[in-house]
């Protein structure tokens, strides 16, 4: 560019520099590549996270929470700070084996393990080795004269730390400590000091604290979310008579999180954060196809339902959504999967027993360990409650095959929207799982749109079958419909469902002006139609015969015709031999007469043939 | 020991009991200084009789503190005559010092 007014020298310097720029070009590209990279692994090491272990937790907050940092949890009495800071100790003891300490604030060490002892993490030998329990419970009776520090404390807690070689420690009711300071200034120090100290101490640190009153004491405890890298926010409150819990990280410095609230429930191994899901939906596909129950809902099917498929059965009370789904389970057990049946409201007994009643068997598979009942009340149980349940009924029983039945049942105490959640986490969990499931849903009428109004499963099932009750001509029978199958050519007609002995069944197809005829009706018409068929049969079988016994007739009329014809051709024949040999002997006759009567031979002529015209 | 404590119980009779505390504090630390100080203050003036004092270092001795359930600093355990009493802080309040150690008739 600049060659036109460059010396030569410079010239050739740009020329040579032509390539050189490019090779300039793409090494500060690569550094800055290289630099990126290095200041993403950069963070990627201030940010290192340590797993809590708590289940969903560590998904939403991408790893766990900031090791050797602060993390506080703030919420209301009762909604799980406790548990959770507990839990995140209990697991790195058991699972990494890395010690913690526990400073109690509120309640003694002694209550906290007999609360902790209601799950199954062994508290009380852990607290042994592994936990070490201050009981930083300050007692009533002391008299506080003049200002105080926690230098002391901490002291103290650093030695501990060096003996046992902690790495988590937890404060527990930090505010009860703020509450005895009685001085904003000392408050704020003392806070610093803990925060530095914990620096210091390369901790892993929970602190947690009340509050009361969302949006007052959050400006109180404004400087204590300062000081936390992680702030999560437990909540629980009213809904529906139920009372629901809630999980949400509010702050996560120079991490990326979840922002949304997760319900939050207690299971058997604690807290479970109900946010398992991650957006992009895991589960592969299989072409694999299992049967959906029986042969000729199959064949509607075009085959049966996928593997890892979820089928929605609908209908309204009566319409045989539990022998269905019991058929589902049969089947799968008659293949030897494991198979959990879930049922709400109703024994498992009762439902074995009913259900034998038409032919399914389950009795022999539950004896066998293949099928497992679990039958369980919704009264006054939120929908969270049931999901933990039966994600602990799946950890322990590994089934391929699922029937949750009613599905709605879980809808029936708390929110709507709380069991609407829990409804879509629980069928993408059982399809990530690889389980095949079949729910049923109960619709409180008839039309089957009603259902998606409801826990809007039928959006994400795979499979929709909505039974129903047709009535028609004073007879109430059950019908089936394919509403839905995915990837499936399936069936479009309605198709009545009947139970026998042996099972539940699809019946022939008849329609008759555009309805699908069922029952006593489906009954008349076939009768009507082996009736026409007999009758058919037997005028064919008439009308055969009368041809014959025609042909027969007319071939016999031929051979009587052809006997008289020969009868004729003889007489014919022996007639004229007769007129022969009477012509012949009358003329000699004649001759005679004549001869002796001498009369005219004309005359006698004449007469014979006139005689012969006549005749 | 014991025997001297008895004996001051009789009407009347002045303050002789030995009065056993210990406080805890962080070597350096604003409110441990504070502390000693008015501590040594209070002694000297309502406890000329007979008193044992004895200063725990935390900084030093963490795992006696701890044995001790102390958990602030400074903190003043009174460990005899009973009832025993514990007094958190820099012992600035000098009143409420003297009445959780039980030394509040002194004053008057």
């Amino acid at each position: 560019m600049h060659s036109r007014f460059c010396p030569r020298a410079d010239i050739r310097i740009a020329i040579l520099g032509l390539p050189s720029r490019q090779a300039v070009a793409c090494q500060r590209r690569a550094l800055l590549k290289e630099t990126q990279i290095a200041t993403k692994s950069k963070a990627a090491q201030a940010l290192a996270k340590l797993a809590t272990g708590i289940e969903g937790f560590d998904e939403l907050s991408r790893g766990g929470l900031p090791r050797h940092r602060t993390s506080l949890l703030i919420g209301g009495p009762g909604a799980g700070k406790t548990v959770f800071a507990l839990q995140c100790l209990v697991n790195a003891a058991r699972r990494q084996r890395t010690p913690g300490i526990f400073v109690a604030f509120e309640e003694s060490p002694r209550q906290i393990v007999a609360n902790g002892a209601t799950f199954d993490w062994g508290l009380a030998s852990l607290a042994e080795k592994e936990l070490f329990f201050l009981d930083a419970h300050l007692s009533p009776t002391l008299v506080k004269a003049g200002d105080f520090d926690l230098a002391g404390m901490l002291a103290m807690l650093a030695a501990k730390k060096k003996e046992i070689g902690a790495q988590w420690i937890v404060f527990d009711g930090i505010d009860v400590l703020v509450t005895l300071l009685q001085d904003p200034v000392a408050e704020m120090q003392e806070i610093y000091r803990i925060r530095d100290w914990l620096a210091d101490n390369a901790l892993t640190a929970i602190v947690t604290a009340k509050l009361e009153n969302r949006t007052s004491e959050a400006v109180h405890y404004g400087f204590l979310q300062f000081m936390a890298d992680c702030v999560v926010r437990f909540e629980r409150r009213q809904e529906d008579r139920v009372s629901a819990q809630s999980i949400q990280i509010t702050k996560y410095r120079g991490s990326g999180y979840a922002a949304a609230e997760f319900p939050l429930s207690f299971g058997p191994s604690g807290i479970e954060v109900g946010a398992a899901e991650p957006a992009e939906i895991g589960h592969g596909a299989s072409s694999e196809r299992i049967t959906a129950g029986f042969k000729r809902l199959d064949a509607m099917l075009g085959g049966g339902v996928f593997r890892g498929s979820s089928t929605l059965v609908t209908g309204v009370p009566g319409t045989a959504k539990t022998t269905l789904a019991g058929k589902f389970a049969e089947a799968a057990c008659k293949r030897g999967e494991r198979t959990l049946f879930v049922s709400y409201d109703e024994a498992a007994e009762e439902i074995a027993r009913n259900l034998s009643s038409v032919g399914i068997q389950l009795k022999a598979h539950v004896k066998s360990g293949l099928l497992r009942m679990y039958s369980a009340r919704t009264e006054g149980i939120g929908a969270e409650e049931h999901l933990t349940k039966l994600k602990s009924l799946i950890r322990e029983h590994r089934p391929r095959c699922m029937v949750i039945d009613p599905l709605t049942a879980i809808a029936k105490a708390g929110s709507l929207g709380a069991a609407r959640t829990v409804a879509h986490r629980l069928i993408y969990m059982v399809k990530d799982a690889g389980i095949t499931l079949l729910v049923t849903a109960l619709s409180e009428t008839d039309d089957p749109r009603a259902e998606s109004t409801d826990l809007q499963v039928s959006t994400i099932a795979d499979t929709w079958i909505h039974l129903s009750y047709l009535v028609l001509s004073g007879e109430r029978n059950r019908a089936l419909t394919i509403i839905k199958s995915r990837g499936i050519s399936h069936s479009n007609q309605v198709r009545e469902l009947v139970l026998s002995k042996s099972g539940p069944t699809l019946t022939d197809v008849y329609s008759a002006g555009g309805e699908v005829l069922m029952g006593t009706l489906r009954w008349e018409k076939e009768a009507e139609e082996s009736a026409r068929k007999t009758r058919q049969r037997a005028e064919f079988d008439q009308k055969r015969r009368e041809l014959q016994f025609a042909e027969a007739r007319t071939s016999a009329q031929i051979k009587a015709l052809q006997m008289d014809l020969q009868r004729q051709r003889a007489e014919l024949a022996l007639y004229a031999d007769e007129n022969e040999a009477r012509k012949m002997s009358s003329s000699e006759r004649e001759n005679e007469l004549r001869r002796r009567r001498s009369a005219d031979s004309a005359g006698v002529s004449s007469r014979n043939s006139g005689n012969g015209a006549a005749k | 020991m014991s025997r001297r404590q008895h004996k001051p119980r009789a009407r009347g009779a002045p303050v002789t009991t030995v009065v056993v505390l210990r406080l805890y504090i962080v070597g350096g630390a604003p409110n441990s200084v504070q502390a000693i100080a008015n501590l040594e203050a209070i002694c000297r003036e309502y406890l000329k009789d007979g008193h044992k004092l004895e200063v725990v270092d935390v900084l030093e001795h963490p795992r006696r503190a701890l044995a001790d359930g102390v958990l602030v600093t400074p903190s003043l355990a009174k460990l005899s005559p009973l009832p025993a009493a514990n007094v958190v802080g820099n012992l600035s309040d000098k009143a409420k010092v003297l009445l959780a150690l039980g030394l509040k008739g002194k004053v008057q």
